[in-house]
């Protein structure tokens, strides 16, 4: 079977009815987070994660990330082509362990923020962003 | 250097010592994904600003690996430390090697 | 011509039949770098008696984070171009080694320029953009090669040009000699065109407030013009919008700085006349 862009984004929806909404991490986030945790558990507290439920369009999407034990915030984004979006460190004039910055997303997609805390331990945020697709020209 | 980039950095002018300031940046970048395609269809090669740090008087506030999922212009806002007067640094490295800095003083008042 | 809110297009009907519907503006308050409060909704101009009551910038159509970039100059990305368009102001060009500043000084001095424009020339005997004013200085006084009408060098001089006027009413003259190109324009704004067959007013009049697939349809105002889009990061002109308009109705577009388009400008500017100036806003 050739697979014509049409067919490809056919097969590209039977996948996501097979998987369920909202789209399930890949290899590639899979190592990107290993290599940040080295695998190890993630807490469900600790981290907050503040992003829009719809963003306007998804070239700027702002966001902040906060953990007030963390001395690293990394941001996944798991629907782009490459799941990594930045990673945060923070010195010792940091005042909150926070920033805001705004962030590309291909589409409706989860994005987490993984904080390193200082005692070694890490902690997870998940929020799922729905990016719309306008109706005058994209 | 990539063409037109310029930072923009907003600090107070002055701050209680040992109080927590706000601190916001941007620079003017393109921040070339890597992912998109020209008109002849062939891949625009990757360029962005790949870190960006703070510090304050030789001492860190914040340090960021940017990826190409940063927007076109990237800004960061985050909240540093002022325990005497002095000079907050800026730097940003971009992927074709420049490195872009800029810098701005706060008195205790 | 003119048609009722009542009386949905086609595209409404659409957009209603698969779930979407009527959002209101948004409730909120435009606050500018928290000291100038400008004005985003108030009553319609009188040549609009019947058609609009009130008029709405286009803030109050987007979502609280677009909204949010439009409060501070530092986080309004379209700062970054009037702040380039200042060094140019500033900067010799052409035969004449002048600057926009040799003759006009501070850039400053331009307030008050935006929300009058597209002004009448009596000199020329035209109806005249900013664009054709800052090509006009650059040909004539500066000496200097002009620039595309909607070219990166053009858009941030109008942006620096419109981020002095910001919180002054929007007040194009309509009268006068100006009158016969606001009606060429009133008519271009009311004719339907392209292969869906749709006017101007079909969506920003008749249907604002609905739902154009994802996106919250406006009154169309251009008050905040150029405008940094999210989509393209970039500034936008009011005729690249008009563009993109009629190119979405599957129509040949009129060019940017055509008579048909100055025209329209002038007649969609005085639908705004009474908002405030914003540009550069940030618009999707």
């Amino acid at each position: 079977m050739d697979v014509t862009r049409r067919n490809a984004m056919f097969m590209g929806a039977g996948a996501l009815v097979a998987f369920g909404l909202p789209l399930r991490a890949t290899t590639a986030d899979i190592e990107a987070i290993t290599a940040f945790t080295g695998g190890a558990e993630m807490a469900d507290t600790g981290v907050t994660l503040t992003a829009p439920e719809i963003a306007e369009n998804g070239n700027t999407v702002p966001i902040e990330v906060s953990s007030p034990g963390a001395s690293e915030i990394m941001v996944l984004a798991l629907g782009n082509p490459t799941p990594s979006v930045a990673t945060f460190g923070f010195g010792a004039l940091a005042a909150s362990h926070a920033a805001s910055t705004r962030i590309r997303l291909a589409g409706t997609q989860d994005v987490v923020a993984i904080a390193k805390l200082e005692d070694g331990s890490f902690a997870k945020a998940t929020s799922t962003v729905k990016v719309t697709i306008g109706g005058c020209g994209g | 250097m990539a063409k037109g980039v310029k930072p923009r950095v907003k600090v107070p002018k002055t701050a209680a010592a040992g109080s927590a300031v706000t601190l916001k940046t941007l620079i003017s970048h393109k921040m070339e994904s890597g992912q998109r395609k020209d008109d002849d269809g062939n891949t625009i090669p990757r360029s962005i600003i790949n870190r960006f740090t703070c510090d304050f008087n030789g001492q860190n506030v914040v340090d960021v690996k940017l990826e190409p999922a940063i927007s076109t212009n990237p800004f960061f806002e985050f909240e540093a430390l002022v325990p005497e007067a002095g000079e907050f640094t800026f730097t940003w490295y971009d992927d074709d090697g420049s490195v872009y800095e800029t810098s701005k003083k706060i008195a205790i008042g | 011509m003119t048609f009722t809110r009542k009386a949905l297009c086609g595209v409404a009907a659409l957009a209603m039949s698969t779930g979407a519907g009527f959002a209101e503006p948004v409730d909120d308050t435009l606050v500018l770098n928290e000291e100038q409060t400008l004005v985003t909704r108030t009553t319609a101009p009188a040549h609009l008696e019947g058609v609009l009551s009130e008029i709405i910038s286009g803030w109050h159509f987007r979502g609280t984070e677009t909204r949010a970039m439009q409060t501070d100059d530092f986080d309004n990305p379209g700062m970054i171009f009037v702040e380039q368009a200042e060094e140019v102001w500033n900067t010799a060009d052409g035969t004449e080694g002048k600057s926009c500043a040799s003759c006009h000084e501070g850039s400053e001095t331009m307030a008050g320029v935006r929300p009058v424009y597209p002004k009448w020339n009596e000199a020329a005997g035209e109806v005249r953009t900013l664009e054709m004013q800052i090509n006009d200085c650059r040909e004539n006084q500066m000496g200097a090669e002009p620039w595309k009408y909607t070219g990166g060098d053009m858009v941030n001089m109008t942006a620096l040009i419109s981020s002095v006027s910001r919180g002054m009413p929007v007040n194009v003259a309509i009268d006068g000699p100006a009158q016969s190109t606001w009606e060429k324009g009133k008519e271009l704004y009311y004719t339907r065109t392209g292969q869906l067959e749709l006017s101007c007013s079909n969506c920003h009049e008749d249907n604002y407030g609905n739902m154009i697939r994802a996106d919250h349809l406006s009154q169309g105002q251009i008050n905040g013009f150029p405008v940094y889009r999210l989509k393209n990061t970039r500034l936008n002109s009011a005729h690249d919008r008009f563009k993109g308009c009629i190119r979405d109705t599957r129509a040949e577009t009129y060019a940017p700085g055509s008579d048909a388009f100055v025209a329209l400008e002038l007649y969609v500017a005085s639908r705004g006349n009474g908002l405030s100036v914003e540009g550069p806003s940030v618009r999707n």
